[in-house]
């Protein structure tokens, strides 16, 4: 092995850096499974109540969306699976790209319907105190975080994914993984 | 798990060290797994403790969470015979039975899909048009005012009818008496929603008529006119329903089950309120621009009036805020309260009344209180009702039934809390499967998506489920339900659900509280001699 191959692996990343890029991705991918899970199971559960709370930009639409029982049945439906399957990928390390980049669109979609702007004030119950900054806006940072980070090839069933220019191109994953 | 040097091999493509890459690098493939596993692991845990205890809660109820409350059918069968019906006292609440029957001023539908088009959660007109077609014809209008007996004439030709009803193909007739409308053999039966003070008498010679007769609460304005209103409906053939459509809230039926359930334990108090914040909940009502002694009949609005006075448009507009019309809280607020306690608790008239307020913010010239509390007691079966109003604070307090082991909350839904000290539920609490802190129960009519209400007023209104509930999920106007079940009746027999007997309840009740309030004393009911004593 030469020098620089093993920077190539380690991504020039000591090995805390690469635990704790792990460790986050877990955690998040925790998150929003469970996020996903617990809404599956509950009957009761919409996303009108927080649609229907609205404000900044679009506001209006969103307040349209939670007016129309298709609409919502909808959203519901993304969300939900949304959610379960994102969690599932970051959890597992498995296209963890492309599920980065659902997850921060849909943390973006959370935060836009209700910033925390001190001009508005939400119904909904929060559980801490924030202005503008809220805990979906770092829970997006930190999956920027992990996105601009090469974590898929640190850990996870990525890793058996021949992706182009990785290392692991010419090698055969699938082998290993047996 | 991982070291330092357990990342640089797995690059190498010699065959001689795949056995190692292939070890390390499956670790770090299947970094998360033991993670995945304790998730799973914990998930399972909760979901088997959550269901555990919510089995164990519904077990011990009895009762089925969410699930439908016995909700008679509103329409047992087509609505076979066209009924003609004929609208006395075509005003604010007047219209609103119109439209629930099918027939909405062409100026509100406008102004609902205008609403609409501005916040698409506004659904009244989208509620109006899915109104089954309840296959009755207006074919009478009668007001003192003109203004609002040709709105009832405009109303019978709207376009835009409920189920898809076609337009109607005539016009509805106005008629300047009612007594006139009685004779005519153009109308089967009526809908009253004149001031209280006409109730009774129209009631009876709608009675004497045999015209069926759907009046608006408060029964009558006075003790002796809820005798001869009782008495002559007993002694007719008629269909008579009071206005009382919380009848047909979901969420009352469901209290209606918790009850017999026995979930509460003994009830030793049951708490109504008012509070409203606006002029408008404070009758305030508008004074029309055209109203003038012109076009208002005002010797004919007077009719059984005790005082007569000079031309009024405040009295005209505003009737509420006299005795000479109405009864103020009592007859127009507290009677709702009433009924709903009455339909779910069976409580028929109390034992005793005591009530006390005042008019302690809107100094306008009201001879009725806006602020005003009223204590009932039933010694019999060991309960106090207690109904508590303003009209100057829009603070929200529900309808409470306070038992000894749970209270219930009834608004638009419904929720059951354990009581902290309750006997029966004192295992469980112990065990941490009921948490009095949160409801044990609850009862959402309707949950998937939500309505934009439009006024303060409105919405307090939707909380009590006075103005709309739902069937199989679906937004209903209480109202219309509460109509479609009066013409039911009328067609195919059965009961109404606030019958002339409901009816008579509600009336010496209120009139109880009434007559506490304006002679200062403790009243009680005789009920040998049916009289307030």
């Amino acid at each position: 092995m030469t020098q620089s191959e093993a920077v190539t692996e380690d991504f020039g990343l000591s090995k805390w850096q690469r635990w704790t890029l792990v460790a986050l991705q877990i955690l998040i991918g925790w998150h929003f499974f469970y996020e996903g899970l617990a809404k599956l199971l509950n009957p009761y559960w919409s996303s009108a109540g927080y649609l229907g709370e609205a404000e900044w930009w679009l506001g209006g639409f969103f307040r349209d969306l939670a007016a129309s029982p298709s609409a919502v049945a909808v959203i519901d439906f993304l969300n939900i699976w949304g959610l379960t399957l994102i969690g599932l990928a970051l959890f597992l390390g498995l296209l963890t790209k492309p599920a980065l980049i659902a997850g921060m669109v849909l943390l973006l979609l959370y935060y836009i319907v209700a910033p925390p702007f001190p001009a508005y004030s939400y119904a909904m119950p929060v559980e801490g105190s924030y202005l503008v900054v809220n805990k979906v806006l770092i829970e997006f940072m930190a999956m920027g975080v992990l996105l601009v980070f090469p974590t898929h090839r640190l850990f996870g069933l990525d890793r058996l994914i021949p992706w182009p220019g990785s290392a692991k191109h010419q090698t055969k994953p699938e082998g290993a993984a047996q | 798990m991982s070291d330092d040097n357990l990342t640089t091999n797995t690059g190498q493509p010699s065959p001689a060290s795949e056995d190692t890459i292939g070890r390390r690098g499956l670790l770090k493939t299947l970094a998360a797994v033991p993670f995945f596993g304790v998730f799973i692991l914990n998930f399972l845990k909760k979901k088997a403790s959550d269901d555990a205890r919510k089995q164990a809660i519904l077990e011990e109820l009895g009762v089925v969470e969410g699930g439908p409350a016995v909700i008679p059918e509103a329409i047992s069968r087509p609505p076979g015979d066209r009924i003609r019906v004929g609208i006395i006292g075509n005003g604010g609440e007047g219209e609103a039975l119109v439209r629930s029957a099918g027939f909405a001023h062409p100026d509100w539908v406008e102004n609902a899909r205008e609403a609409n088009r501005e916040d698409p959660r506004n659904k009244a007109l989208e509620t109006y048009l899915y109104q089954d077609d309840l296959n009755v014809e207006l074919t009478g209008v009668c007001d003192v005012f003109d203004v609002r007996a040709e709105r009832g004439i405009a109303a019978s030709q709207v376009q835009e009818r409920s189920g898809d009803a076609p337009q109607q193909q005539t016009s509805a007739r106005r008629y300047l008496r009612y007594t006139h409308m009685l004779e005519s053999s153009a109308v089967d039966a009526f809908l009253i929603a004149t001031p209280d003070h006409w109730h009774s008498q129209m009631v009876v010679d709608a009675a004497n008529a045999g015209k069926h007769v759907y009046c608006e609460k408060a029964m009558t304005r006075t003790e002796a006119e809820a005798h001869a209103l009782y008495d002559a409906v007993k002694a007719s053939d008629i269909v008579f329903q009071l206005g009382h459509q919380n009848r047909q809230s979901e969420s009352h039926m469901k209290a209606k089950e918790i009850i017999a359930a026995d979930i509460l334990g003994p009830i030793t108090l049951v708490e109504t309120t008012t509070n409203r914040n606006d002029p408008w909940g404070a009758w305030v009502w508008e004074i029309h621009k055209d109203g003038n002694e012109n076009t208002i009949d005002w010797e004919q609005f007077e009719g059984p009036a005790p005082n007569k006075v000079p031309f009024s448009l405040e009295r005209f507009f505003r009737w509420r805020c006299w005795y000479d019309y109405g009864t103020g809280l009592s007859g127009d607020l507290l009677s709702h309260e009433y009924d709903g306690v009455n339909q779910i608790l069976d409580a028929g008239i109390p034992h005793s009344a005591v009530a006390s307020g005042g008019i302690y913010f809107f100094k306008d010239g009201r001879d009725v209180p806006d602020v005003f509390q009223a204590v009932y007691e039933y010694p019999d079966r060991d309960i106090t009702f207690v109904y508590s109003a303003t009209l100057a604070n829009g603070r929200n307090r529900g309808m409470v039934f306070m038992g000894h082991d749970a209270s219930m909350e009834v608004s638009g839904s419904l929720t059951v809390t354990a009581d902290r000290s309750s006997t029966r539920y004192k295992e469980k609490i112990e065990d941490n499967v009921i948490r009095p802190s949160m409801p044990m129960f609850t009862y959402r009519p309707g949950f998937k998506g939500i309505d934009a209400m439009t006024s303060a007023t409105e919405e307090y209104f939707a909380s009590r489920g006075l103005l709309y509930t739902y069937r199989g999920g679906r937004r209903v106007s209480a109202y219309h339900l509460h109509i479609a079940e009066w013409l039911d009746v009328i067609r195919n027999g059965g009961d109404t659900s606030c019958n002339v007997e409901r009816g008579f309840e509600e009336a010496m009740t209120c009139h109880m509280a009434t007559r506490s309030y304006l002679e200062g004393r403790k009243v009680t009911w005789d009920p040998v001699r049916r009289r307030i004593v």
